[in-house]
């Protein structure tokens, strides 16, 4: 079992084979012994039913292009319209990124910042340094994944989609929408997020046996 | 139904709440992940205090977010400010009920579920509470999980501002409850994250000891 090291007390004490089998709940701390489980399952607490570990049906190889597709995806959803908009003849589109100069032109700097940090800055950094943990393997993998799952809560593209939908809805009553490719990018994105977020790291390190195909 | 269980603080060890590696305790000052080089705490260090600063500043935030208009509309129809209650109003009277229940929930309902749950969570562990573990624990991944779509509204005022922007005909603005509104969240979500359930749980231990 590896001992807590403390600032500069030396080099990691742990490699893969000493881990112990055991993990604790995040949300109740009951110790539980760490058995192999199916893929695209995941193993539960027996007290409180948190979550333990997952085996995800994606291997370090899928992410790569998986994360490089992302970050195009991404880059869709940032620079092209997300709609046009037809009121008595005069047309108006915007992208996201105009919508967040438009709120800070006009003095609503919060807002503007806050949008901005949760739908743009956030989910790139997470996809860049995803892509960083995956190529860097299993070198600094570990402190990219602390730095990740740190800002991971902070990225609200998800609740943005439905925002994009709840905005739609109500000006289809005043005007005339026009979709563009940035709403089908966003959509696309919400669901590869979603995929990207399955894949946990700390499996792999846990279970080096089942980290094969 | 309680079974006696063993924990990691009672097997004298301790999990890296970054990466999930298991270690055992130290008598250290400020002992760090062998895997990850992340600090390790054996709980959450001041828990109930830093849960209910947040709290506190998010439940006196609620107030200017609720009373301050979030979006204010100029048309050829004249200028109109509106508050998250009189935009949920406005769709209701209008017929649009579907989306009235859902900006309710995420603006209203996920707010104060939200601060009512850290709030008894907190008491709950301050006053040493022995009962409805599960249900505590149960409250808290609720509100961990529905508390980000509470930002539904400000993505919709950001959306509408870079929409609806035709000079003249009609220009949409935001408000200053938008940035009051924003801030409830942050805080709630920060609140929810420095709380620590396993406070929740720790009593049982108390109790078999
Ligand atoms: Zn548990
Ligand atoms: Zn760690």
């Amino acid at each position: 079992m590896p001992d807590l090291v403390n600032g500069d007390a030396g080099p990691d004490v742990c490699g893969p084979s000493s881990v112990p089998p055991l993990v604790a709940c995040p949300e109740c701390d009951a110790l539980h012994r760490r058995v192999p489980i199916r893929r695209g399952t995941k193993a539960r607490c027996i007290r409180c039913g948190a979550v333990l570990y997952r085996h995800s049906y994606l291997m370090p190889r899928h992410m790569v292009p998986l994360l490089l597709g992302t970050l195009m995806v991404f880059l869709i959803a940032n620079l092209f319209p997300i709609v046009d908009l037809q009121v008595q003849g005069l047309r108006h589109g915007t992208t996201l990124f105009g919508s967040i100069v438009a709120l800070w032109r006009e003095g609503r700097q919060i807002v503007a910042g806050l949008v901005f940090t949760t739908t743009v800055l956030l989910p790139l950094v997470d996809l860049l340094a995803m892509l960083a943990l995956l190529l860097s393997w299993p070198g600094h993998s570990a402190h990219l994944w602390r730095f990740v799952r740190a800002l991971r809560p902070w990225g609200m593209i998800e609740v943005f989609m439905l925002g994009v939908v709840v905005s739609l809805v109500k000006l289809s009553h005043m005007a005339q929408i026009i979709p563009g490719p940035a709403l089908w990018a966003f959509a696309a994105l919400t669901i590869l997020l979603a995929v990207i977020v399955s894949f946990d790291p700390c499996s792999l390190w846990d279970q080096p046996a089942e980290a094969g195909p | 139904m309680t079974i006696p269980v063993m924990t990691a603080r009672r097997a004298g060890l301790m999990a890296c709440p970054h990466c999930g590696l298991v270690c055992r305790q130290t008598a250290k000052p400020d002992p760090r992940c062998p895997r990850c080089d992340g600090k390790v705490q054996g709980r959450k260090a001041e828990s109930l205090s830093r849960a209910s600063a947040y709290l506190i500043a998010a439940a006196i935030l609620y107030i200017p977010a609720n009373l301050l208009p979030i979006m204010q509309t100029s048309s050829l129809l004249g200028a109109k400010a509106d508050t998250i209650l009189s935009g949920i109003a406005y769709f209701w009277t209008s017929g649009s009920w579907g989306l009235a229940a859902l900006i309710f929930f995420a603006s209203i309902l996920v707010p104060l579920l939200k601060l009512g749950t850290i709030a008894l969570l907190t008491l709950s562990v301050h006053f040493h509470w022995g009962r409805h573990l599960h249900q505590r624990a149960n409250l808290f991944r609720i509100i961990e999980m529905v508390g980000r779509w509470s930002m539904l509204d400000i993505f919709v005022v950001a959306l509408m501002v870079g929409l609806v922007h035709f000079r003249g005909v009609a220009v949409i603005e935001a408000g200053p409850g938008a940035a009051a509104f924003g801030a409830v969240v942050i805080l709630t979500i920060l609140a929810s994250q420095s709380f620590d359930p396993r406070l929740i749980w720790d009593r049982e231990e108390e109790l078999h000891d």
